[in-house]
C-alpha cells in the first residue's frame, strides 16, 4: 500500500476502489486479501474433492469383508501385478493421504486462508492484511506442498509406491520402515504447508493487533476475528515443534542422526511426544475458526447479540491454552504411570468446561431470539449437534483406563470425524452459505442449500455413527480388511458415504447454478441480525475497501 | 496520512518480528526437547530407564528380607552378526542386595564388529529403583571374529521400591538389553545412550 501511494503514476488507483488488475496479475500475483481468500477457497474445494474421493475408495473396499478392489487398484497404480503386501501398502498410502489432505489442504486453507483472509480485514475495518505480499507467498507455498504430497504417491516408499505411515508419520515406520523418496517428499510437503501457515499466522496477528478501525477495541471485535487470533497463536506455538520433529525425521532418514533410533541412543516415543505437542493444538486450530463462524451465524439468525460475548472470547483463549498441556492423551498406551495418566485424563476433561460454555452460550443466544432457519443457520445448528456428540465421545476417550480399550479402534475414528468431518466441515459449509453471496455477489438456491444440508446430515450420521459400535466391538482402525462379525455396520457405514456423496453433488450444482443464474445479492442480505462491518459494504465488496476507516462507537 | 502510514508499517514490522521470534523460540524448544527428554527419563526413570549409582552410594544401601526375581532378556538387532544371551535367565535376589548377572556375547562373523547396547526394565515404573553399579551399557563393545565375551552387570534393587504405592506390588523385574551394530563403528555418545 505504501509503495503504491508513493508512486505518482498509480495515484489514480485510490480514486477507483473497484479497479481490478489483469487476469494473470490479479490471480497469480495477487496481494488483495479477498482474491487470496478466494484462491484459498478454490484450493480447499479441489483438495476436498481429492481427499473425499480417497475416503470413497476406502469405504468401497470396506463395504464388505475380504479384499475386493485393493489389489486391483494397487496393480493399476504401479503398472504391474501387485503383491498382497503392496496392496496393503496402498491402503496405508490412502489413509495417510486422506488424513494429511483433509487436515492441511482442506480444513485449514478453507477456514483460515479462505474465510480468515476474506473476512478478518472486513470485520475489523481494515483496507487489507498487514503484509499483502507475504499473504501471496503463504498461498503459493501451499500449492507446491500439495503437489509434493500428491507426487509422493507415485514414487517408491518402501513396500510399494507412496508414503504409508498415517498422518502422524510415527518413527520408526517413517524412518527405517519407509525406504525411498516418497516419505521425504511427504515430509517436505509438511514443511512447506507449515511454513505457509506460520507466515499466514504472523500476518493475521499483525493485522488484528495493529489495523483495527478506530474505536474497535479487542473487546469489541467480532468473535470470528477472536477465533482467528487465537488460532494464529496456536499455529505460531505448535507448528515450529512439528517442523523440528519432522526435520529430525529427515536427518534420521538421510543424514545418519539417531533422534528416534534406539540403535544410536534415540527414542521413537520422543517423536510421539513432539508430534502430539503439535497435533493436539492442531485439532483446535481446525475447529476454533468454526466456533467463530457459528457464533456470527447464530447471532445473525437469532437477531440477538451473542450471549456472553466475553465468556465466548475467553473460552476460546482457554481452549487454546489448555490445549497445549493435554497432548499425551493420544499416547495413553505407550506405557505411562498411573499418575501421568491421571493428570492427562483430568486436564483433558477440563477442556469440556470452556467448550461447554460455548455450547450453552450458543443455545442462550438462540433462546428468546427471533429465529429464521435459513441454510447457514441449519448448518450452524447441525454443527452444534454434531460437535456435542463428538465432544461427549471425547470425554469418554479422555479416560486413560477406557482409552486402553478403545485406543486405535473405530470408536476413535467416529469421535474425531464427529468433531472434524462433521464439526469443522459443517461450520465451513455454514460459513460458505452465510458469506457466499457476499463473496460472489449472487444468491445461492435456498432449496438446494436446504436439500444439501439434510442429505449431507443424514449421510454423515449413517456413515459415522455405526463406527462407534464397530469400535466398541473392537474393530481396529487403519486396516483394509476385517472379520465377518463387523460386516453389518461396515456395510451401513459405506451406504452412508453414498448418501453423503449425493449431498456433495447438490452442493456443487448449487454453486454452479448460483454463479450462472443466481439472483444479485444486495449489501446486507441477512437484514438487521447481521451487524458486523462486512455487511456495510456492497456484495461483492469493492476491490479496495475502507479507504476512509469506519468509526466504531 | 504519511506519518500514520509510517507508524503503522513500523508497528507492523515490530509485531511481525515479535511473532517471528516466538516461532524461532518454539523451533528451538522443539530441538531442546531432545536433551530435556533424556534428562527427564534419567531423573524419573520414565520408560523403564535404569539408574546409575557410584560405589559410595551403593555401599549405604541396606539389604532387606523381601525377595524379588529379576529376569534377564537379550535381543540382537538383525544387522549385528552376534549371538547374545544371559548366562542365567532369572535370579532370585533380596531387595537391596547386590547381585551380579553375566551376559555372554559372541561374534559369529568373520570380521571385527562393534556393537552398542540399549536397555530398560519392565515394569517401567521400576526404572527409578533399578540401580546399576557397574555394567557394559554405556560403552561400545568390539568383538574380533569368533570372539566370546562375558559382560557383567552389577546391580541392586533400591528398597524404596517397597514404599512406593506404584511399585510395591512388583514381584518380578525384567532387565532387557538389545545390541545394535554401532553406527559407522563409532561410539555412541555416553550421555544419550541411557534412554
Amino acid at each position: 500500500m505504501t509503495t503504491i501511494a508513493a508512486d505518482g503514476h498509480l495515484d489514480d488507483h485510490a480514486h477507483d476502489a473497484d479497479h481490478k488488475p489483469a487476469f494473470f496479475q490479479r490471480w497469480f500475483m495477487s496481494t488483495n486479501h479477498k482474491d487470496i481468500g478466494t484462491l484459498y477457497l478454490i484450493f480447499a474445494i479441489v483438495a476436498g474433492i481429492i481427499g473425499g474421493a480417497i475416503s470413497g475408495l476406502m469405504r468401497l473396499e470396506l463395504a464388505e469383508p475380504g479384499i475386493q478392489y485393493l489389489q486391483a487398484w494397487a496393480s493399476m497404480h504401479q503398472g504391474s501385478a501387485a503383491s498382497m503386501d503392496q496392496a496393503y501398502h496402498l491402503w496405508n498410502v490412502l489413509i495417510t493421504a486422506h488424513g494429511l489432505i483433509m487436515v492441511f489442504f482442506m480444513v485449514m486453507p478453507a477456514m483460515i486462508g479462505g474465510f480468515g483472509n476474506w473476512f478478518v480485514p472486513l470485520m475489523i475495518g481494515a483496507p487489507d492484511m498487514a503484509f499483502p505480499r507475504m499473504n501471496n507467498i503463504s498461498f503459493w507455498l501451499l500449492v507446491p506442498a500439495f503437489l509434493l504430497l500428491l507426487g509422493s504417491t507415485f514414487v517408491p516408499g518402501g513396500t510399494g509406491l507412496g508414503a504409508g505411515t498415517g498422518w502422524t508419520v510415527y518413527a520408526p515406520l517413517s524412518t527405517s520402515g519407509s525406504i525411498g523418496p516418497a516419505m521425504d517428499m511427504a515430509i517436505l510437503s509438511l514443511h512447506l504447508a507449515g511454513a505457509s501457515s506460520i507466515l499466514g499466522a504472523i500476518n493475521f496477528i499483525t493485522t488484528i493487533f495493529n489495523m483495527r478501525a478506530p474505536g474497535m477495541t479487542l473487546h469489541k471485535m467480532p468473535l470470528f476475528v477472536w477465533s482467528v487470533l487465537v488460532t494464529a497463536f496456536l499455529l505460531l506455538l505448535a507448528l515450529p515443534v512439528l517442523a523440528a520433529a519432522i526435520t529430525m525425521l529427515l536427518t534420521d532418514r538421510n543424514f545418519g542422526t539417531t533422534f528416534f533410533d534406539a540403535a544410536g541412543g534415540g527414542d521413537p516415543v520422543l517423536y510421539q511426544h513432539l508430534f502430539w505437542f503439535f497435533g493436539h493444538p492442531e485439532v483446535y486450530i481446525m475447529i476454533l475458526p468454526g466456533f467463530g463462524m457459528v457464533s456470527q451465524i447464530v447471532s445473525t439468525f437469532a437477531r440477538k447479540p451473542v450471549f456472553g460475548y466475553l465468556g465466548m472470547a475467553y473460552a476460546m483463549v482457554a481452549i487454546g491454552v489448555v490445549g497445549f498441556v493435554v497432548w499425551a492423551h493420544h499416547m495413553f498406551t505407550t506405557g505411562m504411570s498411573v499418575n501421568v495418566k491421571m493428570y492427562f485424563t483430568a486436564a483433558t476433561m477440563v477442556i469440556a468446561v470452556p467448550t461447554g460454555i460455548k455450547i450453552f452460550s450458543w443455545i442462550a443466544t438462540m433462546w428468546g431470539g427471533s429465529m429464521t432457519f435459513k441454510t447457514p443457520m441449519v448448518w450452524a445448528l447441525g454443527f452444534i449437534f454434531m460437535f456435542t456428540v463428538g465432544g461427549v465421545t471425547g470425554v469418554v476417550l479422555a479416560n486413560g483406563g477406557v482409552d486402553d480399550n478403545l485406543h486405535d479402534t473405530y470408536y476413535v475414528v467416529a469421535h474425531f470425524h464427529y468433531v472434524l468431518s462433521l464439526g469443522a466441515v459443517f461450520s465451513i459449509f455454514a460459513g460458505f452459505y452465510y458469506w457466499f453471496p457476499k463473496m460472489s455477489g449472487r444468491h445461492y438456491s435456498e432449496l438446494l442449500g436446504q436439500l444439501h444440508f439434510w442429505i449431507f446430515f443424514i449421510g454423515v450420521n449413517i456413515l459415522f455413527f455405526p463406527q462407534h459400535f464397530l469400535g466398541q466391538q473392537g474393530m481396529p482402525r487403519r486396516y483394509a480388511d476385517y472379520p465377518e462379525q463387523f460386516a453389518y455396520w461396515n456395510q451401513i457405514s459405506s451406504l452412508g458415504y453414498a448418501v453423503m456423496l449425493v449431498g456433495v453433488v447438490i452442493f456443487f450444482v448449487n454453486i454452479g447454478w448460483s454463479l450462472v443464474a443466481g439472483r444479485k445479492a444486495e449489501g446486507n442480505y441477512w437484514g438487521e441480525g447481521a451487524t458486523t462491518l462486512e455487511w456495510t459494504l456492497s456484495s461483492p465488496p469493492p476491490f479496495h475497501q475502507f479507504e476512509t476507516l469506519p468509526q466504531i462507537k | 496520512m504519511d506519518a500514520t502510514q509510517t507508524s503503522l508499517s513500523e508497528k507492523n514490522r515490530r509485531s511481525a518480528i515479535a511473532a517471528g521470534m516466538l516461532v524461532l523460540g518454539m523451533l528451538g524448544l522443539g530441538y531442546a526437547s531432545v536433551p530435556l527428554y533424556e534428562i527427564f527419563c534419567r531423573v524419573t526413570g520414565y520408560g523403564g530407564t535404569t539408574q546409575r549409582v557410584g560405589e559410595v552410594q551403593a555401599a549405604t544401601i541396606k539389604t532387606t528380607s523381601t525377595a524379588m526375581s529379576v529376569r534377564f532378556d537379550s535381543n540382537v538387532n538383525s544387522a549385528l552378526p552376534w549371538t547374545f544371551r544371559p548366562e542365567q535367565a532369572v535370579d532370585k535376589v533380596s531387595v537391596g542386595a547386590r547381585d551380579m548377572a553375566i551376559y555372554i556375547a559372541k561374534n559369529e562373523s568373520s570380521e571385527p564388529v562393534v556393537g552398542t547396547a540399549t536397555f530398560n526394565v519392565t515394569p517401567v515404573q521400576a526404572g527409578k529403583y533399578f540401580n546399576k553399579v557397574q555394567c557394559f551399557c554405556f560403552t561400545e563393545q568390539s568383538l574380533k571374529p569368533g570372539q566370546t565375551m562375558r559382560m557383567p552387570v552389577l546391580y541392586y534393587v533400591d528398597p524404596a521400591i517397597l514404599d512406593d504405592p506404584e511399585t510395591k506390588d512388583i514381584k518380578e523385574i525384567t532387565l532387557s538389553y538389545t545390541f545394535y551394530r554401532s553406527k559407522d563403528g563409532k561410539a555412541v555418545d555416553p550421555a544419550i545412550s541411557g534412554s
